[in-house]
């Protein structure tokens, strides 16, 4: 079992859905978070006084499968959300040790 | 209606002729009980778009300030226009229009609480050349209320609310009612020829200089300021910013529109419509003049700075909004708008910290405007052979100049005395913990924009 933790360029957050959708994915979590990488910031100025913004608004995707399925699952995650340009994100994967379905009780693989 | 009530009316309309005849009355008002009437009628319709321009401070003020002291702002303004309306008819209507009433001759007005007219006018005969005292109190206390309201955007953030709102009613009571008697209560700046229609000093700059010296007092907001730099603190709600510009912009028509103070003949109901042309081209220009020079500045037009714009042009067109032209008034604007874009670094620069801009735009651009009204209009005075002068455009200046000074002093000296008071005694300003935190969790425990729902 591992977790995918995608951080993504926010506009397309609705086509990689659509694409790990399209390949079997049941489930997943996102939230808005903000950071910097390559692209790191750039200024802008506020009522005549300049500031850097270091931090640029991205998507975090979470996502758990199976072991199995983890290449196929980073590999359409990177087509999707490629752009080519500075920015694009990164891709984490982690083992993860458990799992339990709140409703049922279930457990691990019977879980995801 | 039932067919059977007709009955008695044709009947009385059938003895109309007959009887009625003798006893007809002609009901017409004359002409000037309908001056009387459309003069009243016009205040109360001006004073409505003047109370409304309270909803735009408060909507300008909570889109800058940080989403943190949201609430905070707008409890301030709903208090403050609540607060001001009971001092001025407690205290400062009188004391600013004292009549033959003044207990220092021309100086200092009357201390009485305002007495509207009685009922149905019962056993009182109006002044039919002017209106209804209730129209014209009703006027005046949105001026008032607009003055304080300056003050409360500069000092947003980090100023206690109590120690605020006792400043609201001695300002409201006492500090602008009268000096604006010495304009608009006949008093001494009025008797030296000084010009100021709608109030760029009396009512503006009376706010701004209130502000400044505040600001001076309190000090910058916790990290504005660091090693020489000036922190941005983005404003949390630009559409609100925007929306309450707007409304100050359309309540700034009753402003200066219902300070032509008679709309009983057709040259003044002109007149009214000059204003209120006028007073719209002085906004754009204001606002195009800070959307230019953002964008040759900063390489990006700041929102911020164009409504600051904006509102520079009214307050400075506010002096004298009837005689210019249309180009006139669209110049005298534009120079807000420019003062503005320079003013915000500038006291930036002197690390006053002022969050909605209020000190350029209600005090630069108010003493811009005092000073050009001098372009455009001379008073006149009656020279040692009893002929009426007009005054030369330099001696206008230097009078305009002058009351400027006189009341800046007044206004400084006494809110300065105010705020240290105040200070000494509660202090104004919130504990470190507080303000970090926000004003709206510290000081109210409510949020204006609650992130995560609670259960």
């Amino acid at each position: 079992m591992k977790l995918i933790k995608a951080i993504l360029k926010p506009f397309k957050l609705e086509e990689v859905r659509e694409a790990l959708t399209e390949i079997g994915v049941r489930g997943m979590t996102v939230s808005e978070v903000k950071g910097f990488g390559a692209q790191s910031g750039h200024t802008e100025i506020y009522r005549g006084a300049e500031y850097t913004v270091n931090f640029v608004p991205k998507v975090m995707l979470e996502i758990v499968v199976a072991a199995d399925v983890v290449d196929q699952v980073v590999e359409t995650i990177m087509t999707t959300a490629k752009t080519d340009k500075i920015g694009d994100g990164k891709i984490f994967v982690l083992d993860v040790e458990q799992i339990v379905r709140v409703r049922t009780g279930e457990t691990n693989e019977d879980a995801i | 209606m039932k067919p059977t009530t007709y009955i008695p009316m044709i009947a009385a309309a059938a003895l109309v002729p007959t009887v009625g005849f003798a006893q007809e009355v002609d009901t017409t008002p004359t002409n000037a009980e309908i001056g009387f009437i459309f003069t009243t009628f016009m205040f109360l319709v001006t004073g409505v778009l003047v109370f409304w321009m309270a909803a735009g401070f408060t909507m300008l003020e909570a889109g800058l300030v940080r989403s943190k002291n949201v609430t905070m702002q707008l409890t301030k303004n709903m208090a403050l226009f609540s607060l001001a309306a009971i001092a001025y008819y407690l205290v400062g209507y009188n004391l600013m229009y004292p009549g033959d009433g003044w207990t220092i001759s021309n100086i200092l007005g009357a201390f009485s609480p305002t007495a509207l007219e009685p009922v149905g006018l019962d056993g009182v005969e109006p002044d039919l050349t002017y209106a209804s005292v209730g129209s014209d109190f009703f006027f005046q206390l949105m001026f008032c209320a607009a003055t304080a309201s300056i003050v409360s955007g500069a000092l947003a953030e980090r100023i206690k609310l109590w120690p605020f709102l006792v400043f609201v009613v001695v300002l409201t009571a006492f500090i602008y009612p009268i000096q604006a008697s010495w304009k608009w209560g006949g008093g001494f700046l009025d008797q030296m020829g000084f010009q100021d229609f709608a109030g760029s000093t009396v009512v503006h700059s009376v706010g701004g200089w209130a502000a400044l010296v505040g600001a001076l007092i309190l000090g910058p907001r916790i990290g504005k300021y660091k090693d020489g730099r000036t922190i941005p603190m983005m404003g949390s709600n630009l559409p609100l910013a925007t929306l309450g510009t707007f409304i100050l912009w359309m309540g700034w028509f009753g402003f200066n529109g219902g300070s032509q103070l008679y709309m009983d003949t057709a040259a003044n109901v002109a007149d009214i419509s000059r204003i209120l042309s006028n007073t719209n081209a002085a906004a754009a220009g204001g606002a195009v003049a800070a959307l230019i020079l953002t964008q040759l500045f900063y390489k990006k037009p700041d929102l911020t700075m164009i409504l600051n714009g904006a509102l520079a042009g009214l307050v400075a067109i506010t002096a004298e909004p009837l005689t210019p032209s249309l180009g006139a008034a669209t110049l005298i604007g534009a120079v807000g708008g420019v003062i503005v874009v320079f003013a915000v670094p500038f006291l930036d620069k002197l690390k006053i910290d002022d969050v909605v801009g209020a000190i350029p735009v209600h005090l630069f651009a108010g003493i811009w405007g005092t000073l050009a009204v001098a372009f455009n209009t001379q008073s006149t005075f009656e020279n040692e052979a009893g002929e009426e002068v007009t005054r030369s455009m330099m001696a206008q200046m230097f009078i305009q100049l002058e009351s400027i000074v006189i009341v800046g002093a007044f206004v400084v000296v006494a809110s300065a005395v105010l705020w240290l008071l105040l200070k000494s005694i509660v202090g104004i300003r919130v504990s470190e913990e507080a303000e970090i935190a926000g004003l709206d969790a510290a000081e109210l425990g409510m949020d204006a924009y609650p992130e995560f729902t609670k259960g």
